[in-house]
C-alpha cells in the first residue's frame, strides 16, 4: 500500500488541527452590556439543599432566582439565573473559588468569608464594586441600612468589595438536661475560665459525657481559631494583631494554651476528637445526641446545625434543652478593653466577579439579594444578625437567641485582621492548640508557635512576645 | 548520503517519517514538556494562590528548595512516604501478590476464580467508595472492626495512622501484582521445578534458584511500577487527610495541603520537582539492582 505525499499531508493537517483545536468561544451578535436582552447569571455559595447551610441554598433557588427572573421579565429582559451549590469545608471552598477566579471563570455573584476579601483583592481576583458595576453601586439605597462596622467586613483598603450578609457572634452552648443531672444551674453564665472548668469537673461525673468541647487542632481549620483560640485570646486581654505586630509567645497566648492543657490534659475534653478529619462534624453529632456538656460555637450552630427543622444535626428539643451563655474573660475585667465578657465575629460577604459578562446586571441581582424583602425571606425564622438595620429591628424581638447575640454579644465583640498573612498565622495558632491539647506544656507549644510566626511574618521584629 | 532510496524498512523517507512523528511530538511537547518546564519555573518563584504574590510573583531562586530541605515537616513527610512505599508496595502488594500467585499456580477451577474475583474487586472499586468503607471499618465510635474485636473506642486511624493506610493500600493494590506474577509463573517450566524437587530442594531453594531467575524481569517491572505510583499516591488523603496532626502526611498529601489549602503554589511546585527527582532515583536504583546486564557480544 503506497501512501501519496499529499494524502499524508492532509491527514497530518487534520490531526494537528484536532490536536491544537482550542475551545472556540461563540461570538454573540446581540446587544451586550447594560442593554442586553438575554442575560445569564450564576450565583455560587457554600450551601447545598439537604446538606450544608441548606436553608440558604433553598432561599437562593426558590426565592431569589424566580423573583429576580420575574422582575427582569417585567423589564423585557430574559434572564437565566442558576445556582452553583457547594457543601464542603470552608478551606476547600476557598481554594475552589480562588482557582475559578484565577482562570477568569467562576460565578457572577459569589459568597465569600469576609476574611478572604483582602487576599483575594490583593491577588487581583476581586475589584471594588464600583469598578466592576459602575456608579450605580454607590447610589444603592441599601448602604444606608448597613452599619459602618458591618460594612467593614466587605471593605479592603477603604474600598467596598462586597455587600455583607450579616455578622455573627460566639457563645458557649450548654445542655440543660446534663447540667440538671450534674447539679448545675439551668441559667448558667460563667464569669471566669475557672468557672467553665469547675462546671466541666461536675459534668465529668456523668457516664459517657464529654464535659467540654473547645475546638483545637488543625483538622477543624479556621473553626479552631474562631471558636476556640481567638475568643480565649481576647478573654486573656490579647489580640492576634495589634499595633503592627503579631502575637508571639506572649502571656495571653500562653494563658490560652494553658487553658487548653487544663481542658484536654485534665480529662474534661476529648483530645482524640480534635485530631479526627471530621472532628467538627462529630462534635455536632455528639452535642445533638446529648454527649457533650459545653460547646463553644458561633450562632451558626444554633441556626444551621441543631436547628430542629433543617439542621445537619437536628435537635427536636433544642429550644428547651440548649442554653447559651456569653464567653467570659479569664477573670472579670481581664478581657480586651477591660471587658468581663468577650466574643469574636466574622461574616459572609457577597462579591461580584470582575470577569462577569453582565457586571451591571450582576449588581442588580446582588442588590436584589440584599433588599429588605429578600433579607427577611432569607431569615425565615432562623436566628441571624442580618446586615440591614431595618430588618434587624423588625425581627430581633421575635427570636430570643438572635436578640441575645445582638444585644449582649455584638457590643463586645472583636474582628480578625483583614490581612493576607492572617490565615497562615491562624494555622500556626491552630498547631499550637493541637500541641497543647495532645499533652505538650503551654510554654513548649508557645515557643514553637513563636518560631513559626516569626518565619511567616518576616522575622521577630514583627512579633510581640 | 546521496539520493539513494530511503534506508528505512517502510520506504517512507526521512521527511514523511518525520511527518508521522510530528503530531505525537506536538502532543508530548504540549502536555508533558511545557507543564514540566512551567513547574520548574514556578518552583523558583514565591507564587501564591491569593494575596500580593498571586498578582506579582517574584523570582526567589532556590529559596523554596532550601526551605523544603530544612523544613522538618517536609523531611517527616518524605520519611513517611518511604515507609508507605516500602510497607504497602514492596512488602505488602508485591509480597502478598506473589504469595497468592504462587499458591494458586497449579490450581484451576472455582477456588482460584473466587479468590481472584475478590482481590480484583478491591482493586477496581472507585477510591471514594473504598475510602468510605474503610473509614466505616476503622471508625472509633461505630467501626466494624471494633465491633468484631470487642474493642470499643479503639481509635485505629488516630493511634496507628500509618499502619492503617499501609494495610489499606496493600489490600487495595495487591491485584495488580498477583496478576502480573501469575502470568510470569506460567513461564517457569514444570520440568525444572520437578527436577529441583527430586533433587531435594526446599520450597525456598526452588523459589530462589528456579523461579526467580525466570521471572526476574517481571519482578523488576512490577516493583518499578508499584513503587512509583505508590510514592505519588494521593488516596491516603481520603482516609486520614494526612492527620492526625500530620502523622500520615505522605508527600502527595503534603504538596496538596501546601499548594492548594495553604495557597503556596511556588513552594508546592518546588516540592513536586523534588518528588520527580526522587522518582528518578528510585527507578535508577531498581534498574541497577535488578536489570539484566547485557552480555557483551
Amino acid at each position: 500500500m503506497s501512501v501519496t505525499p499529499r494524502r499524508v499531508t492532509g491527514v497530518l493537517a487534520a490531526l494537528t488541527a484536532v490536536t491544537l483545536a482550542a475551545t472556540a468561544c461563540g461570538g454573540d451578535s446581540e446587544p451586550a452590556g447594560k442593554d442586553a436582552k438575554n442575560i445569564t447569571l450564576t450565583i455560587a455559595s457554600n450551601a447545598i439543599a439537604g446538606g450544608k447551610n441548606s436553608a440558604g441554598a433553598e432561599w437562593i433557588e426558590k426565592w431569589v432566582i424566580p423573583r429576580f427572573v420575574e422582575a427582569q421579565k417585567a423589564k423585557g429582559i430574559t434572564a437565566k439565573v442558576s445556582f452553583v451549590p457547594s457543601g464542603v469545608d470552608d478551606e476547600q471552598y476557598k481554594t475552589k473559588l480562588a482557582l475559578g477566579l484565577r482562570s477568569k471563570g467562576g460565578a457572577d455573584v459569589v459568597s465569600v468569608d469576609g476574611i478572604w476579601v483582602g487576599e483575594f483583592a490583593q491577588a487581583g481576583y476581586l475589584k471594588p464594586l464600583s469598578e466592576v458595576a459602575g456608579d450605580q453601586v454607590d447610589k444603592w439605597d441599601g448602604w444606608s441600612q448597613i452599619p459602618e462596622s458591618v460594612q467593614g467586613l466587605g471593605t479592603f483598603d477603604d474600598k467596598r468589595y462586597g455587600v455583607p450578609q450579616g455578622t455573627d457572634g460566639r457563645v458557649l452552648y450548654y445542655n440543660k438536661k446534663l447540667f440538671a443531672q450534674a447539679g448545675l444551674p439551668a441559667d448558667w453564665q460563667p464569669k471566669s475560665w475557672q468557672e467553665i472548668l469547675d462546671a466541666g469537673a461536675k459534668l465529668k461525673a456523668l457516664p459517657g459525657v464529654t464535659p467540654i468541647q473547645i475546638n483545637a487542632g488543625t483538622a477543624m481549620g479556621e473553626a479552631t481559631s474562631m471558636q476556640g483560640a481567638l475568643p480565649l485570646l481576647v478573654g486573656a486581654g490579647g489580640e492576634i494583631w495589634k499595633d503592627g505586630k503579631w502575637a508571639g509567645a506572649n502571656q495571653p497566648v500562653k494563658d490560652v494554651l494553658d487553658f487548653y492543657t487544663k481542658v484536654y490534659g485534665g480529662g474534661l475534653g476529648d483530645p482524640k476528637l480534635q485530631q479526627e478529619a471530621k472532628g467538627r462534624d462529630k462534635s455536632f453529632e455528639e452535642f445533638a445526641a446529648g454527649k457533650i456538656g459545653i460547646l463553644g460555637e458561633g450562632d451558626y450552630f444554633w441556626r444551621s446545625v441543631i436547628n430542629p427543622k433543617d439542621g445537619i444535626a437536628k435537635m427536636p428539643d433544642r429550644d428547651s434543652t440548649v442554653g447559651y451563655a456569653m464567653i467570659p474573660a479569664k477573670q472579670p475585667g481581664a478581657g480586651i478593653r477591660g471587658q468581663d465578657f468577650v466574643s469574636m465575629s466574622g461574616g459572609g460577604v457577597d462579591v461580584l466577579n470582575p470577569n462577569s459578562k453582565y457586571p451591571s446586571q450582576a449588581f442588580e441581582l446582588l442588590a436584589f439579594m440584599h433588599s429588605a424583602e429578600a433579607t427577611k425571606a432569607q431569615l425565615a425564622g432562623a436566628a441571624r444578625i442580618t446586615s440591614r438595620m431595618d430588618v434587624n429591628k423588625e425581627v430581633l424581638a421575635s427570636d430570643p437567641m438572635l436578640n441575645f447575640v445582638a444585644e449582649k454579644v455584638l457590643p463586645l465583640t472583636a474582628y480578625r485582621p483583614p490581612l493576607a498573612v492572617y490565615p497562615q498565622v491562624s494555622v500556626a495558632l491552630q498547631e499550637a492548640t493541637a500541641a497543647a491539647a495532645s499533652g505538650k506544656s503551654a510554654d513548649e507549644a508557645a515557643a514553637a508557635y513563636q518560631k513559626k510566626v516569626e518565619g511567616i511574618v518576616g522575622g521577630p521584629g514583627n512579633v510581640s512576645s | 548520503m546521496g539520493a539513494s532510496p530511503a534506508p528505512d524498512a517502510a520506504g517512507l523517507g526521512r521527511a514523511r517519517a518525520a511527518g508521522f512523528l510530528v503530531p505525537s511530538m506536538v502532543l508530548i511537547l504540549l502536555f508533558l514538556v511545557v507543564p514540566a518546564a512551567w513547574t520548574i519555573y514556578l518552583g523558583v518563584t514565591n507564587y501564591r494562590l491569593t494575596g500580593l504574590a498571586a498578582a506579582n510573583p517574584e523570582i526567589v531562586g532556590l529559596d523554596n528548595y532550601t526551605r523544603a530541605l530544612t523544613d522538618e515537616r517536609f523531611r517527616t513527610s518524605l520519611l513517611l512516604t518511604l515507609q508507605f512505599v516500602l510497607g504497602s508496595a514492596v512488602i505488602g502488594q508485591a509480597g502478598l501478590g506473589f504469595a497468592i500467585a504462587f499458591a494458586l499456580r497449579d490450581r484451576r477451577g472455582p477456588l482460584r476464580r473466587v479468590v481472584e474475583a475478590f482481590i480484583l474487586l478491591s482493586w477496581i472499586l472507585p477510591s471514594s467508595v473504598v475510602a468510605f468503607l474503610w473509614i466505616a471499618l476503622l471508625d472509633r465510635d461505630a467501626g466494624t472492626l471494633n465491633a468484631l474485636l470487642g474493642t470499643p473506642g479503639m481509635a485505629w486511624l488516630l493511634d496507628h495512622p500509618m499502619l492503617s493506610i499501609i494495610i489499606f493500600n496493600t489490600w487495595r493494590g495487591t491485584a495488580f501484582s498477583m496478576m502480573l506474577y501469575a502470568a510470569a509463573l506460567e513461564n517457569v517450566p514444570r520440568s525444572h521445578l520437578e527436577t529441583a524437587r527430586l533433587a531435594g530442594a526446599s520450597t525456598w531453594q526452588q523459589l530462589r534458584d528456579v523461579v526467580f531467575p525466570r521471572i526476574r524481569g517481571h519482578v523488576l517491572t512490577n516493583l518499578l511500577l508499584i513503587s512509583l505510583w505508590t510514592f505519588n499516591d494521593f488516596t491516603p488523603f481520603l482516609i486520614t487527610a494526612g492527620g492526625p496532626e500530620q502523622r500520615s502526611e505522605v508527600l502527595a498529601v503534603y504538596v496538596y495541603k501546601v499548594a492548594l489549602s495553604g495557597g503556596e503554589l511556588g513552594f508546592g511546585a518546588a516540592i513536586s520537582f523534588i518528588m520527580l527527582l526522587i522518582n528518578l532515583v528510585i527507578a535508577l536504583v531498581y534498574l541497577r539492582t535488578l536489570g539484566r546486564r547485557k552480555e557483551a557480544p
